[in-house]
């Protein structure tokens, strides 16, 4: 059971929290102008690495803000928390 | 005091006689004692039989790890509790064990039968047997699996007690209150560290507590004494909280840990009453100091299973702690010194001892404390028999060869009442593996070390491997202060003398003369596998130890194999000629020992097991006879039977009043979003698959939103309250998740959108009246309001006042009648209710629940998000093309209209079906097939939702069927257990086709 540092409330534990996968996976501008290949990688293929991953953890039972975080899926350290709106750290 | 009573100690008050029950009969022990100290303080090994054998099995150790003397507590009782360690029992006036495992009783065992056959029940031997014929396994195979099998019986009866949990946090957690958690918990507390030690037992010190030798001393005080003093100066320390009775049960990421306390587990039943019985600790701790000790290991050897045989250091216990002597005529089996201590402990009271030693020679001073005492010691010699059956009779011995790989000489044997064996100490590493840590093997004395360094943890002590009582206290002394940052500590100039180990030697099976499938040498004593069984598995193919323990059972009973794991590694790693640190171990699971299913609910049982949402016109219903259902959290009315209907009749008579006259419906429970900011428009047109931007202001729109693949996620009106303000409803299941769906999008893909959004699902209840008489029930509830089809047209909504109250009234329908919604803050939810049931009188205004509800809407073809989609329909599967604009760029789901699986003109598609024979109604759920010859049937579709329509008067369903779009009219079948329905697949708007109704 992490303790996730809330960019928005500080440190809470995991149960306030939920994990919505992969981070950085942009939907596309133009999802019409996409083959389906194309779209199918962005709707379906989701990495699932045994290492460093970025996330995207809702504060679901919090502030309900969404924000990123980089965790090690082989041992659960928690690298960094960052708002969507900031640029992910280089780990 | 009976024989095998021999010695007085301060643990137990031999002034205090405590009586209990075993087996129905009575017996005596002592105040201290547990539950097995006082049956071997009668002379009672034999507690159980084993599980696939039944061979009569003894008491063999003195704690958690214990496989065999397992028992039932207050058996027939609702209090009764299954596969309790008698070991780990408190004994108090008027406990009642008894055996498990042991039908019809334990001195005369059936299935021992089991023992006479165990030839032909080698590893895999269910999975192998019971495998066919197929008949055979409901009457024959299972009923006789679970009389024989099966340890102990459920309770039958609710848990009576009360559990309690409780969060703490703290700066230092130490677990395990033997010497080294003792050191450092004084280490933490004295250092302003708010500490908290925990100890399953009842009283701190572990085993150094009963070490009363002359070769183990520390600041010129035998240890126990030394032990002794630092504990009562440990008690008084005031940042130090110690909690006994309480054992660790997982070890998590980030320092969280659970525990568990035993509250009244040991106390009389008369003085258990309204007492909470047991308490889970949810800790997180900044730092963890581990000091949870070693388990002694068994020896393996032929037939080492009998009542008799115990672990050295639990007789020494017995002997020390308890007073209790296991045998009178002992035999001490070892590999390693720590069974010395034993050895000379009972010849000091007098009590007859010898010794076999695998080893050749030990230069220890305990050793040479035992020669010098003159007590018989066999070197090089191991058991390759026993004898007696309840009991341990006799043993043989023979000499080892030089390489220890076979047996030599004659055969030689020995009387005895007691074998002590003990193949060397296992650090509990259980802790550190479940909290992430790694291990190492350690080869000279085949033991499995934490590795990895952690910063919020350490292992201290013989957890960590030290055995030795001077590296003991050293060692943690000085880890602890380099964890806890400090520079001194009052162990700095402390003394140790021990005694030290010098020559080790270690056989994982020993020889014998007879070959290894002949021989009975036990690995799990609980799930009786045996060395046999093991190679067994190699020999078929197994090879990896998580494979061989499923397949072979061992380390798999209520033990998790404390005692047999390391046996099985090490044959495998001899049999299969691999070195024993490349096989890894098996996973190390939470919990440590079993923990009540009480301790983990606590208090969230009954009432408290789950929230329970009730509207503010729930009194109502209550009072007007509602059978309610549950929607998620909610209690929605179901029915409101009257005069003993059943549902069926219930809903007939309400749906036909909401079609002729007038019905209401709460409907309160749907979800409510508030949509506001200058985009609100701009983000509906995104969320939903039809257009939004020209919705006027006081208009409303039925929208469906999709998931990114297409499919139909909620649906639900949505109404525009202003310029940039919307009120969007949900589903009732759907509003928790449909919100935060929205708040994911509005936050990571669009936040240049300017809306915010608010969940106002309670805020407001509301009432909806529908059918033909709707329209002058509303007029009468707000005689100023015009109410013509021009002034509030079907889809629009108006705001009101009544009684003075504000409200909003939607005139929208999901009945296909003509309808109102009215909307009120939700503490006014009753009386408005009250209100249109009293204006609605005249019309005969029938209350109606979800079940008539889902039959008007079926009959008017609408669907319900859940019940008609299952994740895996488009809005085009469900014929609704036409609520997908054409015109807009995008929404979610958009593009997954035109993936190529979602065009194929074969999906499951929604329709209509009608039976032929009006009266028979469709299982929901029910399978379609087109033909029903075919082999294997084919089948094409189900039905989703079934009535029988008592407006159109007969039965109705919609179902989803492959291709279904052109089937309009083509015989399907519904094949039944007994019979093959005939249906005729048909339009899935059965009544009103032309919505003449909703502007009646
Ligand atoms: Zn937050």
């Amino acid at each position: 059971m992490f303790v996730i540092n809330c960019p928005y409330c500080g440190e809470r534990d995991q149960s306030e929290f939920s994990c919505g996968g992969e981070a950085h996976i942009v939907r596309p501008k133009q999802p019409t102008e996409l083959s389906d290949d194309e779209w199918a990688e962005y709707l379906f293929m989701r990495k699932n690495i045994k290492g460093v991953q970025f996330e995207r953890w809702n504060h679901a039972h919090g502030c309900r803000k969404w924000f990123n975080m980089v965790r090690d899926t082989s041992n659960d350290k928690i690298h960094a928390v960052y708002k969507m709106d900031e640029k992910p750290p280089v780990i | 005091m009976t024989k095998y009573r021999i010695n007085k100690t301060r643990f137990v008050d031999q002034t205090k006689t405590v009586s209990f029950t075993f087996d129905g009969k009575k017996y005596h022990g002592f105040e201290g004692d547990t539950l097995a100290s006082a049956l071997l303080s009668n002379g009672i090994h034999l507690v159980g039989r084993s599980f696939k054998y039944h061979r009569p099995r003894g008491i063999m150790s003195c704690g958690s790890e214990e496989p065999n003397a397992i028992c039932q507590i207050n058996a027939n009782t609702d209090l009764t509790e299954p596969n309790v360690r008698a070991t780990e029992i408190e004994l108090y006036e008027g406990l009642k064990a008894s055996s498990q495992n042991c039908w019809p009783s334990l001195n005369f065992d059936i299935g021992g039968i089991n023992n006479l056959i165990s030839p032909f029940i080698p590893a895999g031997f269910y999975y192998k047997t019971f495998m066919w014929p197929k008949s055979f396994w409901k009457k024959i195979y299972e009923p006789l699996i679970r009389l024989s099998a099966g340890l102990g019986k459920s309770p039958t009866q609710p848990d009576p007690d009360i559990y309690d949990h409780k969060h703490e946090h703290c700066d230092v957690l130490v677990i395990g209150g033997g010497i080294s958690g003792i050191i450092s918990a004084k280490i933490a507390a004295k250092n302003n560290l708010k500490t908290i030690l925990i100890e399953d037992k009842n009283i701190l010190g572990g085993s150094t507590i009963y070490q009363n030798n002359k070769n183990f001393i520390i600041d010129n005080q035998k240890s126990n004494e030394w032990l002794m003093n630092e504990i009562s100066e440990l008690e008084k320390l005031d940042n130090l909280i110690i909690k006994s009775r309480t054992s660790l049960a997982a070890f998590h990421s980030y320092n969280y840990l659970l525990a568990k306390e035993n509250i009244s587990d040991h106390l009389p039943l008369d003085k258990k009453n309204g007492s909470i019985r047991q308490r889970l600790w949810k800790i997180r701790a900044d730092k963890v100091i581990v000091a949870a000790g070693a388990i002694e290991r068994p020896l393996i050897f032929n037939n080492n299973d009998r009542p008799g045989i115990i672990l050295a250091n639990s007789v020494k216990k017995y002997l020390d702690f308890y007073g209790v002597s296991s045998g009178l005529n002992n035999i001490i089996f070892t590999n390693n010194d720590s069974a010395y201590e034993t050895a000379v402990s009972l010849f000091e009271k007098g009590i007859s001892v010898k010794i076999i030693d695998i080893r050749k020679k030990s230069s220890s001073n305990i050793v040479k404390n035992a020669e010098d005492l003159g007590i018989e010691i066999y070197w090089n010699s191991t058991v390759v028999n026993t004898f007696g059956y309840k009991k341990i009779k006799s043993i043989e011995i023979m000499n080892l060869s030089e390489d220890g790989s076979n047996v030599t000489g004659n055969k030689h044997k020995i009387q005895c009442d007691c074998l002590s064996i003990s193949g060397g100490w296992t650090p509990m590493v259980h802790m550190h593996t479940q909290s992430g840590g790694k291990l190492d093997f350690r080869e000279i004395d085949q033991v499995f070390v934490p590795s990895e360094k952690s910063e919020n943890h350490i292992n201290v002590g013989s957890c960590n491997g030290d055995f030795e009582l001077e590296e003991i206290v050293k060692n943690t002394n000085n880890k602890v202060k380099k964890f806890l940052n400090i520079n001194e500590s009052g162990f700095d100039k402390i003394s140790v003398l021990c005694s030290k180990e010098l020559e080790k030697k270690n056989i994982w099976l020993l020889p014998n003369t007879i070959s290894d499938g002949k021989t009975k040498s036990f690995i799990d004593f609980q799930n009786d596998s045996t060395a046999k069984d093991i190679k067994l598995a190699l020999r078929e193919g197994f090879k990896s130890i998580e494979h061989v323990k499923r397949y072979t059972t061992t380390g798999m009973a209520t033990d998790q194999g404390k005692l047999s794991n390391m046996h099985a590694l090490g044959i495998i790693a001899d049999t299969a000629g691999v070195k024993m640190g490349s096989l890894g171990t098996t996973t190390f699971r939470p919990p440590f020992t079993p923990l009540t299913f009480g301790a983990i609910v606590g208090r969230s049982v009954g009432k408290f097991f789950d929230i329970v949402r009730k509207t503010s016109i729930h009194e109502w219903h209550v009072q007007n006879n509602a059978k309610f259902e549950n929607v998620g959290q909610w209690k929605r009315p179901w029915y409101y039977p009257i005069n003993n209907e059943n549902l069926h009749e219930a809903v007939q008579r309400e749906s036909k009043a909401a079609r002729d006259s007038a019905g209401i419906l709460d409907a309160s429970t749907l979800g409510k979003i508030d949509i506001q900011g200058s985009d609100a428009s701009e983000f509906l047109n995104r969320v939903y698959t039809n257009a939004w931007s020209k919705l006027g202001i006081g208009k409303c729109r039925y929208g469906l939103m999709l998931n990114e693949d297409g499919m139909v996620y909620d649906d639900g009106v949505t109404t525009r309250l202003g310029e940039n303000h919307y009120l969007m409803t949900t589903t009732t299941g759907g509003a928790a998740n449909v919100l935060s769906k929205l708040e994911d999008y509005l936050q990571t893909e669009w936040p240049e959108l300017d809306v915010y959004l608010t969940s106002v699902t309670d805020h407001y209840s509301t009432a909806s009246i529908c059918g033909p008489n709707s329209k002058k029930i509303l007029k009468k509830l707000f005689p100023n309001k015009d109410f013509s089809d021009e002034a509030f047209p079907h889809m629009s909504y108006q705001d009101a006042i009544i009684d003075k109250i504000e409200c909003r009234i939607m005139r929208i329908s999901f009945t296909g009648e003509l309808s109102y919604e009215i909307n009120i803050e939700s503490k006014y939810g009753k009386s408005l209710w009250e209100n249109c049931i009293a204006a609605g009188e005249e019309y005969k205004i029938t209350p109606y629940g979800t079940e008539t509800m889902h039959l008007l809407r079926a009959e008017k073809g609408f669907i319900i998000v859940g019940q008609d989609t299952d994740g895996t329909m488009t809005p085009i599967d469900l014929q609704m093309d036409w609520i997908v604009s054409k015109k807009k760029y995008d929404f979610i789901g958009k593009r997954s209209l035109y993936r190529s699986d979602t065009m194929r003109e074969d999906r499951k598609q929604l329709v209509g079906l009608l039976t032929d024979d009006p009266n028979e109604i469709l299982e929901e759920g029910a399978q379609i097939v087109s033909e029903l010859d075919k082999k294997p049937v084919e089948m094409i579709g189900h039905v989703t939702s079934s009535y029988f329509s008592p407006n159109l008067n007969k039965s109705i369903a919609l179902a989803v069927v492959k291709g279904g779009k052109k089937m309009n009219g083509q015989k399907l079948f519904v094949p039944m257990e007994n019979k093959n329905i005939n249906v005729t697949v048909s339009d899935f708007i059965f009544l009103d086709k032309e919505n003449k109704r909703i502007n009646a």
